[in-house]
């Protein structure tokens, strides 16, 4: 627990953290081509230096020197505005997460856990506003579902976080952590611990549910109009909310920086990989399902489980010894 | 209207129809080979089978041929019948036994009528396993090419070339399957209609020579419906463009004007679009008096100077050029300062034209009209040569008592075979007055060689017989009384008579005697047509517009500031000394598409689009006015001489033709100006005309090659040009479908790739187009005109000591000035003759084809002499010398040439 | 849902599997014959060229990348030029497949990248090779009915002499 106290040591953590964020996602675009490559037997990028690590710098550069391109009938002020939204959001909740004790910009803020969900909820903005400022069918049918879509399992993902609020008793990140020292929360919140990492797809809309941009049937959905460096904003956004959720999953469920023998770093950075990996496993084996199964598989089925999660675990709490 | 069932469902057709026709006018597909709808039916290639049954009752049938069948009310027909179609697949089988394997090396493929029937029928598979029998070919001179092999033997050409054309020169020779379609040796198909065999053949037996040097398929060409410029008639044509070389003309249906058929001058003249001496840049003489290439900014504005210098500035038209330009002319310099670009002779002729057709009083006939006529006379006009087109409807016109005698017996008109045998000798009465021998003597029933004045004067002995009213002539000889008897009986037993004239003898007493004809059967309450030929495809309109303003040496008598000569070459109009004088001093500024005397000697030479890289509207010698549209789009700096016209007005501050920004713009300012032409904007639609938003595709859907053909140049493609003045689009993208009739760029429909696809476009077959045939009449006949007797009979011809009087003798290849610059037609140029009556050839000593010089237009002119035994004595012909044609009629001394002279 | 897990865990173990990936350039890969690429134009047996210039090919492009003019020289069609745009073609054989006469071939080289679009444009000089490709012996001309130095009418396969119409034997 260390507050940096000076403006310029709080400037300092802000930025390093920022850009070992920004660094880990043009790492994640990297690590998940190759890794897509090998789990679908190819090899993915490998010519751009050592295994092909430099590929993230080269689609940098291509991106960052592409023609600034706004289609003449998109409304400009808002096309830009867009992936600006995806970027800075996700970035922001990335400020609360804590990553051990001592490393994370605002780890230890009372309300981290609500901080985050809130800065989920303005994402959504990002894809719709994109969508719309586009002003192309396809792009405008792609903002809609995403609204749909992300409000949807935003209430699950909520819900699915009443049981370890319940059980944490706090809404501080740091503090749920220490909670976690005896027994993961996945154990006890196994269904919420599932239910939190689907909606955290749906989120980010990560494959299978990818409908906003449904490559096939919308040809890249919110974002067939942009390109260059806009695009990049949105493609790092993707990445940065990818790290988000996988961190987050750690610091709710899988006990943050608890672990033996290695350094509560390792350990972290650890257990978000392994989610990151699995986060790609699920893009390289599972198909998109059709718009209306999404639905009705959030609003048929994840809802009850939540509602019914949050029942049993407060019965259970009431019946027990109540957790210090 | 007769009703008939096919299939189960009911179709109606006209009742004199026969089967095939009816199917193919319901929209039905039947494959067939020897019927054509001008040819009618002969069943000589068993395609068109058909199943029909007695009642509803009979479920058997049997096979009849379509084409033979004249329909039924109610009577039941099956063309699914599988029977019956398996007949017309076997037959197909049968026909291509021999046919080679030639498709790829065919000119014909891709719109092979036999190709449209092997695909319609199903047969796919050759199973034939035996050897082809094989035909040599023969060279048919330049305009046809022979692959005798191809033949199917429907005997479509020799009934088209022989029976419908008139043409003695290629037959059928041989038996069963070495019948041989060709002439009796190699050499040059003598019938100016011979380039028809390329669309009546319905394989590649006779292909398109000149096309096939520059070959495209027809998917691969863009297409403009076009207007033939080589004479008065005005046929319709289509315009076939690639890589912007015009490659080639053909046939574009209009019921009332050409039908299935054009003249060899109109298929084969178009060569002077693509040759070299055509004028693409602005040309100025400089400093040095040579001309040097300008820029288009530099043209206008040295055109501008001039015309902003003052003085008199005289503009003088073109009756080849279209309305738009010589309307923008007149605009341009004043109505007082524009002057027709025709000779003096030919100015008198074609103003007494105007005058009788736009009087009113008379019909002025189309040739579907002409083909119609149940008696005619033609006076003075060697049509075959000069509008070969109408001698052809002229031709039709005499079978006429040929199909009212075959009715008599019940023989339907389509029966072809049947209703030639049956009449035999029997026409309707044809009678030509001609200074010598025509190639349509052979049908007529009488024909008189005389001088101009004496054909004038039997004239006016027909009218004074049928109106005694009409003026008399005196002193008639007793043959011509006898000729004015039989020709005066014979028009006013007709329904529909019809009277021919024209200016080909130079004689206005020729065209008043035709008039008074005319009025004096109309006098009788006959209904009769006249037809007066004019020489160019614009000569009518020009005529009207100039509105009694004389010609052009009139004008120049007074000394101008400034000379304006549109798309013409004064030197082919005037004598030459009274050129140079005239033009001795004056800034002289030419617009014209090819390089001539004119345009050398001009000042300032502006490169005018010819007919295939502009749209415009000329007046047929019908008074038809009827639009043409552009198949090339000029990557250089030619364009319309309108525009030419425009832009150096507009910078000279005339504002005569302010807001001229298309086509269109003009023709309404010349409707709303001169009220003979306010209908000549609904000759076609408008450029803004669209269907379902979209231009009408000006190239076939499957047109080739886009990404590729200007890829040597530069690899990037450039944004396609857009049509400023039709509604067309310049590539395959746009509406392709039914399109007003004066819009179709190409014949085309599902399964039907060749020419037979114009099934498809009729409201009935053989008929008018669907939307009505194209063009707009300018002249109707109104019943409260009236046209006067003209007096003033001419004296009889008399000769004259050591002096011949000279007539020009048209030649269908070579008068026209544009058509000779193509190739092909110089090919069939003679040299030019003189032209003699034996006995006076005799008493001079000279003999066929000896030199001979005589003096015209001031000048020596050394010809070969060709004895016409026909030609009246004291009469010379001079044929093949068009560009001198301007001096003529007028008496000549003819001396022998000097032998051993330099 | 079960197949769901059950197809993860089968993703999975395909990180251990070998990849099949060709590591070109500097391993070559195996192409067929009849692989798709350069398009050349073949001669046939006799070293003459072998396009007839019949537009087939044009034609059945779907990209419209094939211009062509045709010729005649002594009743044998040519192209006067034969020009396909690579930076068009798609590589789809429609071309070779619609050839009446076995001239134009797809070669398995695809090996011609250039830096300057222009030079994809080829010609008939960079499009002519000297033999005939994958069909040895089609020769067009000894199918067809023309007339071409060499084979007079009537001496095709399957050709009888040509018939004397001046004969009256059957």
């Amino acid at each position: 627990m260390s507050h940096p106290h000076t403006i310029i040591g709080g400037l300092l953590n802000i930025v390093l953290g920022l850009a070992f964020a920004l660094a880990m996602a043009a790492l994640l675009t990297w690590v998940e081509r190759r890794l897509l490559g090998f789990l679908q037997d190819r090899y993915g990028p490998n010519r751009a230096g050592p295994f092909g690590i430099l590929q993230a710098v080269a689609d940098g550069i291509k991106l960052l020197f592409k023609q600034d391109w706004i289609p003449p009938f998109a409304d400009p002020g808002v096309f830009v505005l867009a992936p600006a939204i995806s970027m800075v959001t996700v970035m922001l909740a990335l400020a609360v997460i804590p990553a051990t004790p001592v490393i994370g910009i605002i780890g230890n803020l009372n309300v981290g856990l609500l901080y985050f969900l809130a800065m989920g909820g303005l994402g959504v903005y990002s894809v719709v506003l994109a969508g719309w400022a586009s002003n192309n069918k396809f792009s405008l049918l792609g903002g809609v579902r995403a609204a749909a879509q992300m409000v949807s399992y935003e209430v699950f993902m909520g819900l699915a976080l009443v049981g370890v609020v319940m059980l944490a008793g706090s809404f501080n990140l740091t503090d749920i952590v220490h909670s976690q020292r005896h027994l993961w929360y996945v154990v006890p919140q196994f269904v919420g611990f599932i239910i939190f990492f689907l909606g955290g797809i749906a989120e980010t809309h990560r494959l299978p549910f990818d409908l906003p941009e449904g490559e096939s049937e919308l040809g890249a959905g919110f974002h067939t109009e942009y390109s260059g460096m806009k695009f990049g904003m949105f493609f790092i956004g993707e990445y940065i909310g990818i790290m988000l959720v996988s961190a987050m999953t750690t610091v709710l469920f899988l006990g943050g920086w608890y672990g033996p023998i290695l350094p509560p770093f390792l350990w972290f950075g650890i257990k978000t990989g392994l989610l990151i990996a699995f986060f790609i496993l699920l893009r390289a084996a599972l198909p998109r399902p059709r718009y209306d199964q999404l639905m009705s598989f959030g609003w048929k089925l994840l809802l009850p489980l939540t509602l019914l999660n949050i029942l049993v675990t407060g019965a259970l709490m009431l019946a027990g010894p109540a957790p210090s | 209207m007769t009703t008939f069932l096919v299939d189960g469902k009911a179709y109606t057709a006209k009742p004199d129809e026969n089967l095939l026709q009816a199917c193919l006018g319901a929209g039905l597909d039947l494959p067939y080979f020897c019927w054509h709808p001008a040819l009618g039916s002969v069943g000589a290639c068993r395609q068109c089978a058909v199943k029909q049954y007695a009642n509803e009752a009979d479920k058997t049938g049997q096979l009849v041929m379509a084409c033979m069948t004249p329909i039924a009310e109610g009577a039941r027909y099956s063309l699914a019948d599988p029977e019956a179609s398996s007949f017309r697949a076997s037959v197909i089988e049968w026909l291509m036994v021999n046919h080679p394997h030639d498709c790829p090396v065919c000119e014909e493929g891709g719109e092979c009528h036999l190709q449209d029937m092997t695909m319609m029928t199903g047969h796919a598979y050759r199973r034939y396993r035996f050897t082809k029998r094989t035909h040599r070919n023969q060279d048919l001179g330049p305009f046809i090419k022979h692959e005798m092999n191809r033949c199917i033997a429907c005997y479509r050409c020799v009934r088209f070339y022989g029976d419908y054309a008139g043409g003695r020169d290629l037959d059928v020779f041989a038996a069963h399957d070495h019948v041989y379609f060709g002439r009796h040796a190699d050499g040059t198909l003598e019938s100016e209609f011979s380039g028809n065999l390329v669309e009546v053949c319905p394989t590649g037996v006779f292909t398109d020579k000149p096309f096939s040097a520059r070959y495209a398929r027809k998917w691969d060409m863009r297409g403009a419906p076009s207007i033939c410029s080589h004479c008065g008639l005005g046929c319709n044509t289509t315009a076939n463009e690639r890589a912007g070389e015009l490659r080639r003309i053909v046939n574009r249906y209009n019921g009332e004007v050409n039908g299935y058929f054009l003249c060899d001058r109109g298929r084969f003249g178009y060569g002077f679009v693509n040759a070299p001496d055509r004028i693409r840049t602005p040309l100025a003489r400089g400093a040095d008096g040579r001309q040097a290439p300008i820029s288009r900014d530099d043209a206008i504005a040295r055109f501008s100077a001039l015309l902003r210098a003052g003085g008199r500035a005289v503009g003088i038209g073109s009756p080849r050029a279209s309305l738009e330009s010589n309307y923008a002319l007149r605009a341009l310099v004043g109505a007082e300062n524009f002057f027709p670009g025709v000779g003096a002779g030919e100015d008198r002729l074609l103003r007494l034209v105007a005058e009788i057709l736009g009087c009113g009083a008379v019909h002025v006939p189309s040739l579907r009209e002409v083909e119609r006529a149940d008696a005619a006379l033609v006076l003075g006009s060697d049509l075959p040569d000069a509008a070969p087109r109408a001698a052809l409807a002229l031709r039709q016109a005499v079978r006429g008592a040929g199909f009212a005698h075959a009715a008599t017996v019940k023989i339907p008109q389509w029966q072809d075979a049947a209703v030639r045998t049956f009449a035999g000798g029997v026409r309707s009465p044809l009678f030509i007055a001609t200074p010598t021998a025509t190639r349509l003597d052979d049908v007529a029933q009488a024909t008189l060689r005389a001088a101009p004045a004496d054909i004038a004067r039997l004239g006016f002995a027909i009218a004074a017989v049928i109106d005694p009213a009409a003026p008399a002539v005196a002193n008639l000889s007793d043959n011509l009384v006898a000729h004015a008897r039989v020709c005066a009986a014979a028009l006013l037993a007709a329904e529909r008579p019809l009277i021919v004239s024209g200016v080909e003898t130079g004689d206005e007493n020729v065209i008043r005697a035709a008039a008074n004809i005319a009025a004096a059967l109309r006098a009788r309450g006959k209904s009769v047509s006249l037809m007066l030929n004019v020489p160019e495809c614009n000569s009518l309109g020009l005529a009207l517009m100039a509105d009694g303003q004389a010609g052009f040496e009139a004008a120049l008598g007074e000394p101008a500031a400034l000379v304006i000569v549109l798309e013409n070459d004064l030197y082919r109009r005037a004598a030459r000394p009274a050129i140079e004088a005239a033009l001795g001093s004056a800034h002289l500024v030419v617009l014209d598409h090819s390089e001539g005397p004119t345009s050398h000697r001009a000042e300032l030479v502006l490169p005018a689009a010819s007919f295939a890289e502009s749209g415009g509207t000329l007046v047929s010698s019908e008074g038809r006015a009827q639009r043409f549209y552009q198949p090339i789009f000029a990557e250089n700096d030619i364009s319309e001489a309108w525009r030419w016209l425009r832009d150096a007005g507009r910078a000279a501050d005339r504002t005569t033709c302010e807001g001229w920004s298309t086509e269109d713009d003009i023709v309404a300012a010349l409707a709303g100006a001169l009220p003979r032409f306010a209908a000549i904007p609904r000759a076609a639609p408008s450029e803004e005309f669209r269907i379902t938003g979209r231009r009408i595709a000006s190239e076939p859907h499957r047109f080739s090659g886009r990404t590729a053909m200007n890829a040597v140049r530069n690899v990037r493609e450039l944004k396609p040009p857009v049509s400023a003045d039709s509604p067309f689009s310049a590539t395959m993208e746009g509406f392709h479908g039914k399109v007003p009739p004066a819009l179709v760029p190409f014949f085309w429909a599902p399964s039907w790739n060749s020419v037979q696809s114009v099934n498809k476009f009729q409201a009935e077959i053989g008929g008018a187009l669907e939307g009505g045939d194209p063009g707009v009449r300018l002249l109707e006949a109104r019943a409260e005109a009236a046209l006067p007797y003209y007096t003033g009979v001419p004296e009889t011809f008399a000769r004259r000591e050591g002096m011949w009087f000279a007539v020009v003798l048209p030649r269908v290849f070579g008068d026209d000035e544009q058509s000779a610059r193509a190739k092909p037609i110089r090919e069939r140029m003679a040299p030019p003759a003189l032209v003699l009556n034996g006995e006076d050839a005799t008493l001079m000593g000279a003999v066929s084809g000896e030199v001979l010089e005589c003096e015209i237009d001031g000048g020596r002119q050394s010809l070969a002499l060709e004895i016409h035994p026909e030609l009246p004595r004291g009469m010379a012909g001079i044929a093949g010398l068009s560009a001198k044609a301007h001096a003529l009629p007028a008496w000549i001394r003819i001396t022998k040439a000097e032998r051993g002279a330099a | 849902m079960l197949s769901s897990v059950r197809t993860l865990w089968y993703t999975f173990l395909h990180l251990f599997h070998r990849n099949v990936t060709v590591s070109y350039p500097e391993e070559m890969p195996y192409l067929a014959p009849r692989t798709r690429g350069r398009i050349v134009l073949t001669r046939d047996p006799d070293g003459e060229e072998r396009c007839v210039s019949c537009y087939l090919c044009a034609v059945a492009c779907p990209v419209d990348c094939i211009s062509l003019q045709k010729t005649e020289e002594d009743g044998r069609w040519y192209p006067e030029f034969f020009s396909i745009n690579f930076s068009r073609c798609i590589f789809c054989g429609f071309c070779e497949e619609a050839c009446p006469t076995y001239a134009i071939q797809l070669t398995p080289d695809f090996e011609m990248s250039e830096y300057d679009r222009q030079n994809l444009v080829y010609e008939k000089e960079d499009l002519l090779i000297s033999g005939t490709g994958k069909y040895p012996d089609y020769n067009f001309y000894r199918v067809a009915g023309l007339a071409i130095p060499g084979k007079d009418k009537g001496e095709a396969e399957h050709e009888r002499k040509p018939i004397d119409t001046r004969s009256l034997m059957p």
